[in-house]
């Protein structure tokens, strides 16, 4: 019965509400009085603010204040960037919340229009004047790390923010003394990451105490929390952050933004709670993206298809500022996964993050692993080609034998358990691999454009040991905690510091608890979100939420179930040790009948008549988790797709995903994950990409120009698993949030690469639109 | 997304949704709003009046007249798809309609907006134009009718008078025999025609005796395919006849080419000729 839960595909308790509606996200709190904020953006994406005259606009109706970066002079600190990466010469400029000097984007903000409803505050805008004087503007990363570029920063020459290096092995050696080599330049687009909900703020400040509500759209309130101090000066203890419901975020919610501190601001000087919420065009202009790389990568390997190296330079695209953990992303969680699923004995990279005149970009769903997936993918194809082997037989010779318990790469990291191996032929098998490409052969032979595409990847998931976030910069811990609170009846309240927002985890959060005390698992409620009923937590984001808050959540579990035991044994009038645990009873071995259920161990612990010497009353109990090292999730994806060599059109035809996301909590809604995250991979690989023009200006600035994936463009997704746990967790669970998004990209560009080879076409740039896919066709037959 | 005030009426009959715009300068007429709002809620459009046509019954529905049928204005996507007598009389109509946007779409937005808002992505303009209907129009000096093929007179323009509204589209039957056909490149962001190729094909004792081919989303408004026309008339509409008609398309198109970030004007121009032959190809089947 109840213990059954855990492990089981129940359905997700917080789909009733999100599917009919009746959810609270932050623009739906209404508080009496609250006035609501607009905030001018710069139609320039560089440029020197001469003069703005914001008189116009406070004499409009409903205008109740404007503020300009004057007035948050001395009284708002910038922003700060919270990931410093070590040995990497990086800057960090300046980053005011409204802009004084200085623009650098499309959007950063120069002023804010406080009003009695937003209508007002946007027609007020019209009436302020800013004197611009426009520079020159660089967009692309490689062009901006350039001598003689624009400079968007004084004190940053060629834009350059760090430089981050990485070697391991003799890579000189390696392609020096290598039968093969292969090369290309990848380009990962810019991304939007369009989560349904937009951005919002309401701020409630209280003179009389000098307390400050924020709420907000964010994926961990208690970061929001720590830098809302920080740039606002009010003491942490007097900032309580609730994140209500957040409609999806990508990555795009982790960051502190502008908006919000100009919206404390506003709320602090005027003494009333005052809101803003994103239009959706300003989230496409003001809210983080993802990706922004240009990798310029090689490989060496055997003439068999034996790896022997890899070497890469990178243009990470930062935009105008450092956003929150911007520094991370094409570091961190990119070049130490360099050497992916593969023995890669040598490697290097250089990763320079460059300013250039665009939305800041920051983590987006995956996070540097899908730009390291997607260089890796693609030169082994190019090595399968070059040496004239199956790219799946390429991918097998290559890949790190299986092991349960560590694996060190030449990036200098260790692996927690892996397969890779079985996941490849689970996934092989699953497509029918062989037959593909036997009908690959006879759609050839009738003069059709058919690829399969095969990658195989491992991710670095459940961020992470706090003294490896600390080592690598990051400023702040990366635990995670939980409270875990019986009550008299039965039921329990989990406290998270975590923030879920759309993955599921109020479910499975409540099946852990379940399966470890035996409880039903509907009388298990979960709360996060909350900075003053939580307790502190750093946030969801990098498949983090079920690895590490889960396994904190299963010690606290632990620790209930602990002082169960010892008050059964009081309550038998047995010693602990001769009480038995099962399926949510205690009972004296070798009397199943003489039993106390979880229940009534609650009940008795709360009213307390009858405790042992010295124990507390209460069944509660907290947990500080601190993982001992990330997980690696990992699995093999492929894809089937035809092009029409007419019009440049791929119809994606089959997709297959194999991942090892070692135990299922709840396979349904890992199948879900897995789901999405394929369907956002495919989208820069075919479709999605934020094209800035040479002036700056964001030219798919809406879903009428930026093409998300849509479910009549894709096929149905095969899903399967295995499962080889994580050694050093609990549970043995890895997380699966991101690994759709890391492998699907390179599987289907790999596609169709795979069906253009025989017309000649050796590289298109993602996406892979129609045209550009036309034109490599026609230049191919033009060029011989 | 937060459009400036706006002054809203609502029309009770066609007669006061001309005297509306009459008298008020710069009002514009709201029928589907799919394609007003979103440029109103960006301040792209900021028209200080809105004349609502939405509830006149007299503007809605399909009916039969003598050699063809005629839509209301206000006749939306949905009803167009799945109206037997459009389906009978001008199928291509009905396959047309069926590709527009998404349901949501389909459901709210009307034909009478649709030609009305002249933008070049879209489909019914380009099909209408091949079937050769007729618009019919009201407004303070009376009723006349417009050539399909003269209603669109640039990006985003038409040529109705400031108070005149379009009441009514004439579509006359394809004749029996004739095959049409409407296919279409759809942009995968926002589904509008990148390219949209409308053909009816007429045969007869084994020929094709007439042809209409227009080509939507390359020009700034549906461009006729004269030249494919003329190589068709008397041809066996045979793969090589259509191949060598479709590849005259390029003859055609002299207009102002449009290109974007996602489609240029030199692949749109290529893929008229693609989306004619297919067109052509779908078309020829079904004659006779
Ligand atoms: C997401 C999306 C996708 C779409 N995809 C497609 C597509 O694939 N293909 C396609 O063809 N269209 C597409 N459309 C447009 C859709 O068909 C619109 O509904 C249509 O273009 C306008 O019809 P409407 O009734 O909404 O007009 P409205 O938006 O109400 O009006 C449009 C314009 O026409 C004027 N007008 C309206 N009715 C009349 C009248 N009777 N007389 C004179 N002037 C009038 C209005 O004043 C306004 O200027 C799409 C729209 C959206 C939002």
């Amino acid at each position: 019965m109840t213990t059954r839960i855990f492990g089981s595909g129940i359905r997700r308790r917080e789909d009733p509400r999100l599917i009919t509606g009746r959810a609270s996200y932050t623009d739906d709190i209404k508080l009496p009085g609250t006035l609501h904020a607009a905030i001018l953006r710069s139609p320039y994406a560089h440029a020197n603010i001469k003069a703005v005259d914001a008189s116009g606009a406070a004499g409009q109706p409903g205008v109740v204040a404007v503020y300009t970066g004057e007035d948050t002079d001395g009284v708002l600190n910038g922003l700060p960037c919270a990931w410093l990466i070590p040995g990497s010469d990086l800057k960090t400029p300046a980053h005011p919340a409204i802009a004084k000097d200085k623009v650098r984007y499309v959007g950063d903000a120069v002023a804010v229009v406080v009003a009695e409803s937003r209508y007002q505050a946007e027609d007020a805008l019209e009436h302020i004047a800013v004197d611009y004087e426009p520079l020159d503007v660089v967009v692309s990363p490689k062009a901006a790390a350039q001598d003689g570029a624009p400079q968007l920063h004084e004190d940053v020459p060629n834009n350059i923010a760090f430089t981050w290096a990485l070697a391991g092995g003799d890579t000189d050696a390696a392609f020096a003394d290598a039968a093969v080599t292969v090369s290309d330049t990848i380009t990962l687009p810019r991304l939007i990451a369009n989560p349904m909900e937009p951005r919002s703020a309401l701020a409630q400040w209280s003179a009389a105490s000098g307390e400050l509500t924020l709420w907000n759209t964010t994926q961990n309130p208690h970061i929001a929390r720590f830098v809302t101090c920080v740039v606002t000066g009010v003491p942490e203890h007097k900032i309580r952050v609730i994140a209500p419901e957040v409609g999806g975020g990508f990555g795009s919610k982790i960051p502190f933004y502008a908006d919000e501190a100009i919206t404390a601001f506003c709320s602090m000087k005027l003494g009333v709670p005052v809101k803003w919420t994103e239009t959706r065009s300003e989230n496409y202009l003001i809210t983080t993206q993802g990706r922004d790389h240009i990798e310029e990568v090689e490989m060496a390997a055997t003439s068999d298809g034996v790896i022997t190296g890899l070497r890469t330079t990178v243009y990470a695209g930062m935009g105008g500022y450092l956003s929150t953990a911007a520094p991370g992303v094409p570091t961190i969680l990119h070049g130490l996964m360099y050497s992916g699923p593969y023995n890669i004995p040598n490697i290097s990279g250089t990763v320079y993050g460059v300013f250039n005149n665009g939305a800041p970009v920051d983590a987006y769903r995956g996070a540097g692993r899908p730009e390291a997936t997607m260089l890796l993918e693609r030169m082994v194809d190019l090595v399968a080609a070059a040496v004239g082997q199956d790219p799946a037989e390429v991918r097998r010779k290559n890949l790190i034998p299986k092991f349960e318990n560590g694996h060190d790469v030449a990036t200098g990291i260790t692996y927690d358990s892996g397969d890779y191996e079985s996941a490849l032929d689970s996934c092989l098998s699953a497509a029918g691999y062989e037959a593909l490409r036997a009908e690959q052969a006879q759609a050839r032979a009738e003069g059709r454009c058919v690829g399969v595409g095969v990658s195989s990847y491992v991710e670095i998931c459940g961020l992470g040991p706090s003294q490896v976030a600390g080592a690598v910069g990051f400023q702040g811990g990366l635990w995670e905690s939980a409270i875990i609170r019986f009550y008299p009846t039965g039921k329990a309240n989990v406290m998270v510091g975590s923030s879920p927002h759309g993955q599921g985890e109020e479910t499975t959060f409540a099946q852990i608890v379940a399966g470890e005390l035996g409880v039903d698992v509907d009388d298990v409620e979960v709360i996060h979100g909350d900075t003053d009923t939580t307790p502190m937590g750093w946030g969801t984001y990098g498949s983090r939420t079920t690895a590490v808050s889960g396994a904190a959540i299963t010690v606290a579990a632990r620790k209930i179930k602990e002082k169960s035991r010892a008050l059964a044994a009081h309550l038998l009038e047995a010693a602990p040790e001769d009480i038995e645990y099962e399926d949510g009873r205690f009972y004296v071995r070798g009397s199943p009948d003489q039993h106390k259920t979880i229940q009534d161990i609650a009940l008795m612990a709360n009213v307390a008549w009858n405790m042992p010497e010295g124990m507390e009353p209460g069944l509660e109990a907290s947990a500080f988790y601190d993982p001992p090292n990330f997980t690696y999730p990992f699995g093999a994806h492929v894809a089937v797709v035809e092009v029409d060599p007419e019009t440049g059109h791929i119809d994606l035809q089959r997709y297959v995903a194999v991942d090892d996301c070692g135990v299922q909590i709840n396979p349904m809604i890992v199948e879900g994950q897995v789901h999405g995250g394929v369907v956002q991979g495919v989208g820069p690989a075919l479709w999605e990409g934020a094209v800035y023009d040479d002036d700056g200006q964001l030219v798919t600035g809406s879903m009428l120009d930026y093409a998300l994936p849509r479910a009549d463009l894709l096929p149905d997704i095969e899903v399967s698993s295995n499962s080889t746990p994580s050694p050093h967790h609990p549970l043995g669970v890895k997380g699966i949030g991101e690994a759709g998004t890391i492998a699907s990209t390179p599987t289907v560009y790999n596609a169709v690469m795979d069906a253009l080879r025989p017309l000649g076409v050796t590289r298109v740039d993602m996406p892979l639109t129609p045209e550009k896919v036309w034109r490599a066709i026609n230049d191919a037959r033009n060029g011989g | 997304m937060f459009p400036a005030q706006i002054t809203y009426h609502r029309a009770g009959s066609v007669a006061e949704a001309v005297q509306l715009l009459s008298s008020n300068e710069g009002a514009k007429l709201l029928a589907g709003g799919h394609s007003l709002l979103p440029l109103m809620k960006l301040r792209l459009a900021a028209p200080a009046v809105l004349v609502d046509i939405g509830r006149i019954e007299a503007l809605k529905g399909v009916s039969a007249s003598g050699g063809g049928i005629t839509i209301g204005a206000l006749t939306t996507h949905a009803e167009i798809a799945s109206s037997d007598l459009v389906k009978q009389h001008a199928p291509v109509l009905a396959e047309a309609a069926a590709l527009v946007g998404d349901p949501a779409v389909r459901n709210r937005g009307t034909i009478g907006g649709s030609v009305s808002h002249a933008d070049p992505a879209s489909d019914q303009p380009t099909v209408l134009t091949a079937l050769g209907a007729t618009f019919n129009v009201t407004g303070q000096g009376g009723d006349r009718s417009i050539a399909a093929g003269d209603f669109a007179t640039g990006l985003l323009e038409n040529a109705l008078e400031e108070n005149e509204v379009l009441t009514s589209i004439s579509v006359p039957s394809v004749p029996s025999g004739a095959g049409s056909a409407y296919v279409k490149f759809p942009h995968p962001a926002s589904r509008y025609a990148v390219v949209g190729a409308a053909a009816v094909v007429a045969v007869s004792g084994g020929t094709c005796s007439s042809a209409s081919v227009v080509v939507g989303g390359v020009e700034t408004t549906p461009a006729r395919a004269s030249s494919v026309e003329a190589a068709l008339a008397g041809s066996d509409l045979g793969d090589a006849a259509l191949d060598a008609a479709a590849a005259a398309v390029g003859g055609d198109l002299n207009g102002d080419p449009m290109g974007d970030v996602f489609a240029s004007a030199e692949y749109r121009r290529a893929m008229a000729a693609v989306y004619v032959r297919r067109a052509l190809g779908a078309a020829a089947s079904r004659a006779g």
